[in-house]
């Protein structure tokens, strides 16, 4: 099916850019939206057809994926969803994957969000993930949310010295006091490892300027594609590792079904996504040398 | 015109009548699957995912030109968003945030767990008081304290912050080996590695790393002529640049393909089910 799939894909744009092409090269005008149609061949097929192909997580994912393995069981990891659901394609994948790790490893995971849109999908990451798969995860012990809390950096800058100056509660209304898993934790400083997954603002660099860095706590990030570029400066002396776009949350996911057999046969979108990613990359990269051949073919012919 | 309007009207009853098409359907095969709760969560089930499919279609349908669905669309998610936000501010905000600091029968109302009054959360209240003041065509003015204070504030608690993490800690970033782990040429070649993490390409990424800041840095220095030696590193400079720069594409395009991918699984999967 695959196969077919490929050569259906191939066959398909191939001759579709071919013939573009002999029309640049005439000096013919393509329209806009052709270039869309190819767009929507280039990702549709592959997702019909399930074209994936492998991935091989890179240092920088790797350096993520081996912190949260080689901290010690029990450890605190504070997974927050900066991101809504405009960012949840991309970036679902990554918290989805994170959550699955920080939990078969036996780490007590805190979750919050800067962002009021991350409250629902935290809800259902919970419902689809925790409850699901790790039914044996109790609330308030091995897991809890907190959920959000209005102000941006704000916030961080208020709970890098005291949680309870911001949160008093969980989002069951439960008081924090009386919650095991938050026995012994006073403020951001008693996290192993931050990990903001987002794209926004605010977001991993917020987490990093004031969190991770004045407090000294490790940092990783999740980030969409778009914001990715800005980020890899802080890596590695001020961030432990960073998933950059769709590409990072796919090389996660095929360490963790290396390492982790029980997730052999977990969803896998970020992998999935990589097919699409894969063939719509080569149609944009197809029609930027098509432009450019015909313009300058175009410039010679010119008296 | 009377034949446009005509065209308009029958588009109209197609795109209607396709949408309850697709709802009864889809009503019928969540009733038939082994997770159905019953008719009238298939029903309600359905016309969500239909309504969600006809909005994704009619935002798409602007790739062909703008037109009435597309606007339609676009007034809804524009009118739900800032309904959202407005919510979501008055409950996280001054009910998550205010009301538990400044009033006990207030906190009780709201059922959020009173903190005790602090007064210094009544400087935010007048500040947002001051703020709104804006409405007024002849008081307008006052809102800029209020403003003022805000700006004050954010680029204090910045200011710290970047110059700190993005400026002194960026700078030590770029003071890194040219020779990493070096022991002499004849352990660098007996240890020779192609691998990212082998001394070769970390070396070679530090160069790249020093090369490219140095000479980004010379393409903004503009107080001597870029002539000679430092025009050379002044056009390495704007080459290094372009290739962030197109590296910045890349992942732009790839974010986008990625959303078109998330929206189209949607449609295959929840909407059509051409795939599991």
């Amino acid at each position: 099916m695959t196969n077919i799939g490929l050569i259906i894909s191939f066959l398909v744009i191939g001759v579709g850019l071919l013939w573009l092409f002999i029309l640049a090269l005439k000096g013919r005008e393509v329209d806009r939206r052709i270039i869309f149609i190819f767009i929507g061949l280039a990702v549709s097929v592959p997702l019909l057809f399930r074209i994936s192909f492998s991935e091989k997580a890179t240092p920088i994912v790797r350096d993520v994926f081996y912190k949260i393995e080689n901290l010690p069981e029990g450890s605190n990891i504070l997974l927050s969803y900066d991101y809504g659901p405009s960012m949840a394609p991309e970036v679902e994948p990554m918290s989805n994957a994170f959550l699955r790790h920080a939990l078969a490893k036996n780490h007590k995971v805190f979750i919050m969000c800067l962002w009021a849109t991350g409250q629902s999908l935290i809800a259902t990451a919970i419902d689809s993930i925790i409850k699901r798969e790790f039914p044996e995860k109790i609330n308030g012990v091995d897991y809890i949310n907190i959920g959000f809390k209005a102000g941006g950096q704000g916030v961080l800058n208020v709970i890098i010295t005291d949680f309870r100056k911001m949160y008093l509660t969980d989002v069951d209304g439960v008081n924090l006091d009386s919650v095991p898993i938050f026995k012994g934790i006073k403020s951001l400083k008693d996290m192993d490892l931050l990990i903001s997954i987002g794209g926004g603002f605010p977001g991993v660099k917020e987490w990093i300027l004031f969190a991770g860095a004045p407090g000294n706590i490790p940092t990783a990030g999740g980030s969409a594609a778009v914001a990715a570029p800005l980020l890899y400066p802080y890596y590695p002396k001020q961030m432990v590792g960073l998933l950059g776009g769709i590409k990072g949350a796919a090389e996660y996911e095929s360490e963790l079904k290396k390492v982790y057999p029980q997730f052999a046969n977990m969803p896998t979108p970020g992998i999935a996504m990589m097919g699409p990613q894969t063939l719509a990359h080569l149609v944009v990269m197809a029609f930027i040398v098509i432009g450019n051949i015909a313009f300058f073919v175009n410039r010679r012919r010119k008296p | 015109m009377a034949n446009s309007k005509r065209i308009s009207a029958i588009i109209l009853i197609i795109v209607i009548a396709t949408f309850l098409l697709s709802w009864i359907i889809k009503a019928f095969n969540l009733e038939g699957s082994p997770n159905n709760t019953g008719l009238w969560f298939s029903i309600r089930d359905a016309f969500f995912i239909t309504i969600a499919a006809f909005l994704t279609l009619a935002i798409f349908s602007f790739l062909y030109k703008d037109n009435p669905y597309y606007k339609f669309a676009e007034h809804l998610f524009v009118g739900i968003s800032a309904a959202y936000w407005m919510c979501v501010g008055f409950w996280s905000t001054l009910i998550g945030n205010l009301v538990p600091n400044i009033s006990s029968s207030l906190s009780t109302f709201f059922r959020v767990p009173y903190k005790g009054l602090h007064f210094t959360y009544f400087v935010p209240l007048i500040l947002g008081i001051i703020l709104l003041m804006r409405l007024s065509s002849k008081r307008g003015w006052i809102s800029r304290w209020a403003l003022a204070w805000i700006v004050g504030t954010t680029s204090g608690l910045n200011l710290i912050r970047y110059l700190r993490t993005d400026f002194i800690s960026q700078v030590s970033n770029t003071f890194i080996p040219l020779l990493v782990d070096w022991k002499g040429v004849g352990p660098f070649f007996s240890h020779f590695s192609l691998s990212s993490t082998g001394q070769f390409a970390m070396t070679l990424s530090n160069w790249v790393i020093f090369i490219g800041v140095f000479c980004g840095l010379i393409y903004f220095f503009f107080s001597k002529e870029h002539k000679g030696i430092f025009g050379t590193a002044s056009r390495v400079g704007i080459w290094v640049l372009m290739i962030t720069f197109g590296a910045s594409f890349g992942y732009t395009v790839m974010g986008r393909v990625s959303l078109l991918v998330g929206r189209l699984t949607y449609l295959f999967r929840d909407w059509l089910g051409l795939i599991s």
